[in-house]
């Protein structure tokens, strides 16, 4: 493989035989991995169940996956966030949270679109829900992409008001957030396509343009029962916020559509006229497919998670002409750093090889520095089971290494994105731009696994506390009662650390594919230019 | 065309300038350029990059678009044909072609016309003086009125005599213009100043005859050829029988059923016909045959001075090459061949065609011609146009496409191939009638064939344009072409952003962990079906009435395309028209459908009820009413005129006239608000 004639760029040499047993048996567990993925998206897609479905079509309204695909330009991609949402949260009653969101092209500008699913309780607001709103305002924020709402939903799940009312971070955020974006001059487009109500108002209200379907889409502060309740009066939802009223008397919506289709229509064409340029600093090359396939990133890693490979055959199977200038090789090697392409855009590639040591994490903080001064966007592959522990190590300061490298990561105003790909335990999760990071993207593999520490650890750690305290006071406790104290510990923490688990809760932006890291981290990072790099001044690292 | 003709080494002129415009002066161009002689075009400002202008080695341009103000202006083409040094001026047809005053000018200025002598031209142009002439040659005349006198009386007493139905015709006319069947005398009188009123315009003389009009007679007409050495041969005849409103739409030669008897006795009025005005040059004898039988009686009717639009059926059955032959006539030589020597080889058919819409009275378009892909040519299939992809046809010329002329051993063979090579005619941007050409050669009367100028009206039910479904695989391309279209737009609009590397402007559907769905819809006429798409990687799963298959394509240039659907896999041209609008081409089937997404402004607020609109683009020739006068329905009200034609907007309802924007003498565009129309008194 020829490097590019802009300059003479290393290649990465794989090692693995795609043929090789090994590799298939890698590959076909993965697969089924893929297949379960792809399985439980697809159902989860269908929202509230059949009889919802076909009570919405039959309303003439379209379902809400068709509304994103009308608002898209043709063919152009989506990438949602957190597809599986409330997965396994409320006896099931959420699936996706009720709401999709994800990043897509609409009339040649990438958006940010919020769209409520009504076959799903109403699309009612469920607490997984405003904060799956919320996240997605929070990539509208990051990336200044401008937000579409296509809204249908009855708001605040009642039974739940104590958990998506009050608190800062709850439904009122939405609307704070629309302004604060607005003031921003990040546009806030609104589609009411049915209910709006109560809270729910406030999202076309609030916007900077709106759009409103003819006797279907309504908005009030209190509706019908409301209104009868509190003062007598007797009014239907259409003479009481409906679209003609909205659009002739109220003023509350600027546009009106006469059907679903229509008022897509209208969004797109708003969305043209916002004069708006993507503007950035990065130094582009021509996209090159790696030269080893994504596909081949089922194969590339070991089944069992717990076996250790090298990070640079993922690396290879990422990067354009997987080509890779690695930096600093020779020390640290349990961190690999360096620069690559991703679909013709510079990142900086951090890489877990092993545990991390000091001189990975110092090489670690340098290399982000590094990435920070350039402003280049940062790329963390995490497969990290934590810092080196023991004297030694905590002698020649491991901890004030370690919070180097997080200090860094904390302070990186270059876009950041983290896939885990294999373990995110403990302080390496911190240190390789976790969730409390603010990388731009965080996606899982569905191999990964999540957890302060191992179940075996954390099962070992709270059985030796345990046999400590039993035994300061006199008593015995046997191998037989050790390890059934140790069972559940390490079943919880299989099940909290799984994948599922983590994206139902939005510990992540959604479990991804191997095969399409790729792919997202090309979206991701080509959607992050619409925001201008900052310089980055770093804290105070401890020397 | 033949090498016969083409072996005498004597180049007849050195230059020639060449009179006309269009295909004709195209195919004047070619010959003269293979017989080494430089040409000059003459172009009006309409006409600036036509493929007429081009095709010639130097061009002069001569007045605005209007015919009257270039192409009828005798003396800037002369002018032209002086200062460029031409020794000859081709006139083509049409324009100054059967003008006997142009043809003496040049004469008179030492410029050889290329042309019969004045004097024949100006005793066959007078369509009475010359029926006189012809009784006196004993040449076979239609009853009717020649005369000079031109009162309304007289004519109408003449019709009467006559009896209905007649013809009423421009005497100095030709080609159908202002020609009109009156079927009762009491049309007579608004039939008549009709006539009157385009025989004006067109000739600058309003005088008409009458004729007994022969309800479904046949054209058959005889190319005679004389020279200045007094030699006159004809060769052959052709059949132009199938017209419709007087203009010929397919032509062919030689006539079916033509007996050798016959043809004799024909050829030899024909020559006594030319013979009677001392006739040199290319000439067309027309004549009307009363039925197809082969004893039916047959008339002269008028004797066209001039090289034929159909003349390439004539070249392609003989294997000559008369515009060679009109230069060398033109420049002294004798006839290339003697009677003898012309022999009739096979069979040829000519189809004209034109930016017109058969679906709506054959109202002539305009336009730019945003695709245009003839058959491929060959010994046997012809293509004669004047005009390639991007250029315009305009509203102040005869709105001709092309003419397609296919050869065959056989009259079948002939008419086979010109089915084959129509339906891989590919034009896009003017409504055409090559849909309608397409049916006619395969209606039962043009198979048999059973000939005559009712054909077209006969054969009405078949005419019409086909509801027939194509097959699905056709349903499946029209999808393809809309979803490469999106990719090929996304691309271009990515790189005019400068995102050309961006992944977002990728167009293959991509979605996390899924695939991209979506319901395509495409209408075809009145039926609507939608397909069902899934993006593939590299290529889209797509579904239509319950059967599904896998479609991939291949771009092989800009709109040509190679589909696969499922095993099956064809060539396709698909080229969109407007936003919405594919055409879509195979080599056999020819389908426009619609498609996309609605448009934005399907908000129905206003009316526009109120608004009299042009119905097609040309120029007001009459406003019958005025501002604020009370109407009632189907009152006359204005009388757009365009090509040969003239159109009637009539009221709409009872009502009162509250505006008129144009008046006599403005053009107008397809459209345009003429008249600002109140309902109610």
């Amino acid at each position: 493989m020829a490097g590019h004639p802009e300059s003479a760029m290393a290649v990465i040499e794989s090692k693995l035989n795609a043929r090789g047993a090994e590799f298939q048996a890698n590959a076909a567990a993965m697969a089924v991995l893929v297949a379960d993925l792809r399985d439980r998206v697809r159902t989860t897609a269908l929202g509230g169940g059949e009889a919802s479905r076909a009570r919405h079509v039959g309303r003439g309204k379209l379902l809400p996956h068709d509304r994103v695909n009308q608002l898209l330009d043709p063919g152009a991609p989506l990438l949602e966030f957190s597809q599986l949402a409330g997965y396994g949260m409320y006896d099931g009653d959420c699936p996706g949270g009720g709401l999709i969101t994800g990043i897509g092209r609409v009339s040649g500008r990438e958006c940010v679109i919020v769209c409520n699913d009504p076959t799903v309780k109403g699309g009612t607001y469920y607490p997984i829900t405003v904060k799956k709103h919320l996240r997605a305002q929070e990539i509208a924020v990051e990336n200044r992409l401008p937000c579409i709402y296509l809204v249908d939903s009855g708001g605040a799940h009642l039974p739940s008001q104590d958990e998506v009312f009050p608190d800062r971070e709850h439904f009122g955020r939405i609307f704070y957030n629309q302004a604060q974006m607005s003031a921003a001059g990040i546009a806030q487009i609104a589609v009411v396509m049915g209910s709006c109500t109560a809270g729910g108002a406030y999202v076309p209200a609030m916007s900077d343009e709106s759009i409103i379907v003819r006797e279907q889409g309504t908005i009030f502060l209190g509706g019908p029962p409301l209104v009868k309740a509190a003062t007598g009066e007797v009014v239907s939802s259409e003479d009481l916020g409906g679209g003609d009223v909205h659009t002739r008397l109220s003023g509350v919506v600027d546009h009106l559509a006469n059907d679903d289709s229509h008022a897509l229509q209208l969004a797109r064409r708003s969305v043209a006229m916002l004069n708006q340029t993507k503007r950035h600093e990065l130094e582009l090359r021509e996209p090159r497919e790696p030269a080893y396939p994504a596909a081949e990133l089922h194969g590339a890693v070991p089944a069992d998670h717990r076996k250790p490979y090298d990070i640079r055959e993922v690396i290879a199977r990422i990067v354009d002409g997987s080509e890779f200038d690695e930096w600093k090789a020779r020390y640290g090697t349990t961190l690999v750093t360096g620069f690559a392409h991703i679909h013709g855009m510079p990142v900086g590639i951090v890489a877990n090889n092993g545990i991390l040591f000091s001189e990975s994490a110092l090489k670690g903080t340098h290399f982000i520095e590094l990435c920070c001064q350039r402003r280049i966007p940062l790329v963390f592959l995490q497969n990290i089971t934590g810092f080196m522990v023991g004297r030694q190590y905590e002698q020649e300061g491991i901890a004030k290494h370690g919070a180097k490298m997080v200090t860094a990561v904390a302070c990186a105003k270059v876009p950041k994105f983290t896939v885990i790909v294999g373990g995110s335990f403990g302080a390496g999760n911190y240190g390789m731009c976790g969730r409390a990071y603010g990388p731009r993207m965080l996606w899982m593999w569905p191999n990964a696994r999540i957890s302060v520490m191992g179940g075996e650890q954390a099962a070992s750690v709270l059985a030796t506390v345990r046999r400590d305290s039993i035994e300061a006071k006199g008593g015995s406790w046997s191998e037989a009662e050790e390890s059934a104290f140790k069972q559940p510990i390490r079943e919880q923490y299989e099940t909290q650390g799984h994948p599922y688990f983590a994206t139902a809760r939005l510990w992540d932006d959604g479990v991804i594919d191997p095969a399409e890291t790729r792919n997202c981290l090309a979206l991701g990072l080509s959607a992050a230019l619409n925001a201008p790099i900052e310089a980055t001044r770093f804290g105070v690292f401890r020397m | 065309m033949s090498a016969r003709t083409t072996m005498r080494a004597a180049i007849p002129f050195q230059k020639i300038l060449i009179a006309n415009r269009g295909e004709i002066t195209c195919r004047i161009a070619r010959t003269a350029r293979r017989l080494g002689i430089t040409t000059v075009a003459v172009y009006s400002a309409a006409d600036r990059d036509s493929l007429h202008v081009r095709s010639c080695d130097e061009a002069r341009y001569i007045g605005l678009p209007p015919a009257t103000e270039s192409y009828l202006r005798g003396d800037a083409i002369l002018q032209a044909a002086l200062d460029s040094g031409a020794q000859a001026i081709h006139p083509g047809y049409g324009f100054l072609a059967e003008n006997a005053e142009f043809a003496a000018s040049c004469v008179a200025a030492g410029i050889v016309f290329v042309g019969p002598p004045a004097a024949a031209i100006r005793a066959m142009g007078n369509k009475s003086a010359a029926k006189s002439l012809m009784d006196r040659a004993a040449v076979p005349l239609v009853p009717g009125y020649h005369g000079s006198q031109q009162d309304d009386a007289v004519l109408q007493a003449a019709a009467t005599r006559i009896g209905y139905p007649v013809l009423i015709k421009a005497s100095a006319g030709g080609g159908g213009k202002g020609m009109r069947v009156v079927e009762r005398a009491a049309d007579f009188g608004s039939q008549l100043a009709g006539c009157r009123r385009e025989a004006a315009a067109s000739f600058g003389d309003d005088s008409v005859l009458i004729e007994k009009y022969l309800a479904s007679p046949r054209h058959i007409e005889l190319q005679i050829f004389a020279d200045s050495h007094g030699n006159v041969v004809h060769l052959f005849e052709r059949d132009c029988s199938v017209q419709r409103r007087h203009q010929k739409v397919l032509e062919e030669a030689p006539a079916p059923g033509m007996t050798e008897e016959r043809r004799a006795a024909m050829a030899a009025a024909a020559i006594a016909a030319a013979r009677a005005v001392n006739y040199v040059g290319a000439g067309t004898v027309e004549f009307i045959v009363e039925s197809a039988a082969s004893d039916a009686g047959f008339y002269f009717m008028e004797m066209n001075t001039r090289l034929q639009v159909e003349h390439p059926v004539t070249e392609l059955v003989t294997g000559t090459d008369l515009v060679e032959w009109q230069l060398r006539v033109a420049a002294g030589e004798p006839l290339p061949l003697t009677q003898t020597a012309i022999k009739l080889r096979g069979h040829a058919i000519e189809a004209r065609i034109y930016a017109e819409n058969p679906d709506a009275g054959f109202l002539p378009d305009t336009g730019r011609l945003q695709h245009l892909q003839p058959p491929v040519e060959s010994a046997s299939v012809r293509v004669e146009t004047g005009v390639t992809a991007g250029d315009t046809i305009t509203p102040y010329y005869d709105p001709m496409i092309a003419k397609l002329i296919c050869w065959g051993e056989t009259r079948e063979l002939a008419r086979s191939r010109l089915a084959a090579a129509l339906a891989q005619y590919q034009i896009v941007g003017v409504t055409n009638n090559v849909g309608f050409l397409r049916r006619l050669v395969e209606t039962e009367s043009f198979r048999k064939p059973t000939l005559d100028t009712r054909l077209i009206e006969r054969e009405a039910a078949a005419l019409k344009a086909s509801n027939r479904m194509p097959a699905t695989r056709l349903w499946f391309a029209a999808a393809v072409a809309q979803l490469l279209r999106e990719a090929d737009q996304g691309s271009l609009e990515a790189l005019r952003k400068g995102e050309g590397h961006s992944p977002w402007w990728r167009s293959d559907g991509w979605r996390l962990n899924g695939t991209a769905g979506r319901q395509l819809e495409l209408q075809l006429g009145e039926t609507t079906r939608t397909v069902a798409i899934e993006y593939l990687p590299d290529g889209w799963r797509a579904t239509l009435d319950g059967q599904t298959e896998i479609l991939r394509a291949r771009v092989r240039s800009a709109s040509d395309l190679w589909v696969s659907v499922g095993a099956e896999s064809f060539a396709a041209t698909a080229v969109f028209s407007a936003p919405t609008t594919l055409n879509l081409f195979t080599a056999t089937e020819q389908h426009r459908f619609e498609l996309g997404r609605r448009s934005i402004s399907s908000d129905d607020y206003t009316d526009s009820g109120g608004h009299l609109r042009a119905p097609l683009p040309g120029r007001v020739i009459a406003v019958l009413t005025t501002v604020g006068s009370s109407v009632t329905k189907d009152t006359p009200l204005i009388v757009v005129e365009a090509m040969k034609m003239e159109h009637t907007v009539l009221a709409p309802r009872d009502g009162r006239i509250a505006a008129i924007h144009y008046e006599v003498g403005d053009s107008v565009q397809i459209n345009a608000d003429l008249i600002e129309f109140e309902t109610g008194k």
